[in-house]
């Protein structure tokens, strides 16, 4: 009996798996804090060729993306709730809800990423180089870099998602073991409030 | 008996209800910034997308990340660093404005 317990009793601790998630978060959120004042401090340096440079984004195709993130979030916290409540069906059909729209998302960055491409827009392109100002540079490296890194935190998002869902599927996480989902969920709504910020600093304030 | 009831906690189940009203709450945030930034306001435009961001995010963290439903620790905690970015950008655009 003590042998039995022994190997069945794994360390677990929902509340310090929920804290380090947060101390993580707090180093993401400083990580793009500091992109976020590098921004404001070259607009307020460069105002006219920022306000020029934001014209070329697609206003649409950026709101499109703020809908399907915010929806995304709606549904991985819902799935908490699925888990929660020891529904496994729903819990993994609103996880995969939630990865398709994050994948979406990546779709349409790539499209929007390629239309700038296709205009000769990318950071050190020849066009870029010779016909725009230092303050539409600034502007459109800032873009590439903090886009950029929100589309990789989204694909680091769906890694996490995608094995917890394999590990619900498989029972190792559960409404008492709940940790792994949350906090999934946890790093997926920091990439939305990410995103939050980016979506009025570089699509709308123009 | 101890660790099983520790391990065994309840956690706050948040109804599927409350998450819908969050996100048409924050849709309208959305769709009201994108508004309000399309009008001519000057200066206020992007003082006011900012606002309808921090709005935003104050939902998704206090609702979405069940930030109401934790322990006043970790509420602490995320304000905290919350304000030392304020601080941090307020400093710096205090020595770019004055120099």
């Amino acid at each position: 009996m003590e042998k039995s317990a022994h190997i069945e009793h794994e360390h677990y601790d929902a509340e310090a798996s929920k804290v380090g998630m947060w101390l993580f978060i707090f180093t993401e959120l400083l990580l793009f804090g500091g992109l976020f004042i590098i921004y404001s401090v070259y607009r307020f340096m460069n105002p006219d060729a920022f306000h020029l440079a934001a014209e070329e984004l697609d206003t649409f195709i950026g709101a499109l993306n703020t809908v399907l993130l915010l929806i995304s979030s709606m549904t991985i916290a819902m799935a908490t709730t699925s888990l929660q409540k020891n529904n496994k069906l729903h819990t993994l059909l609103l996880s995969t809800v939630t990865v398709i729209l994050g994948l979406v998302f990546l779709v349409n960055k790539y499209f929007e990423w390629g239309i700038k491409f296709s205009h000769g827009i990318w950071p050190g392109s020849p066009h870029m180089m010779e016909t725009m100002s230092q303050g539409e540079i600034l502007f459109f490296g800032l873009y590439f870099i903090m886009t950029g890194l929100h589309a990789l935190h989204i694909i680091i998002g769906l890694v996490i998602i995608a094995v917890a869902m394999v590990r619900v599927n498989k029972g190792t996480v559960h409404a008492n073991r709940a940790a792994l989902l949350e906090n999934a969920g946890l790093y997926w709504h920091l990439v939305d409030v990410i995103w939050i910020f980016l979506f009025p600093l570089f699509y709308l304030i123009t | 008996m101890n660790l099983s009831v520790m391990s065994n906690e309840k956690h706050h189940i948040v109804p599927y209800r409350l998450y819908i009203i969050i996100l048409l709450a924050l849709l309208v945030l959305t769709f009201s910034s994108i508004g309000i930034t399309s009008i001519e306001l000057g200066k206020f435009t992007v003082a006011g997308a900012l606002l309808f961001a921090v709005i935003k995010s104050y939902l998704v963290l206090v609702y979405f990340m069940h930030l109401k439903y934790d322990k006043p620790y970790i509420k602490l905690m995320v304000a905290f660093v919350f304000a030392v970015f304020v601080v941090t950008i307020v400093i710096t655009f205090l020595d770019y404005l004055y120099r």
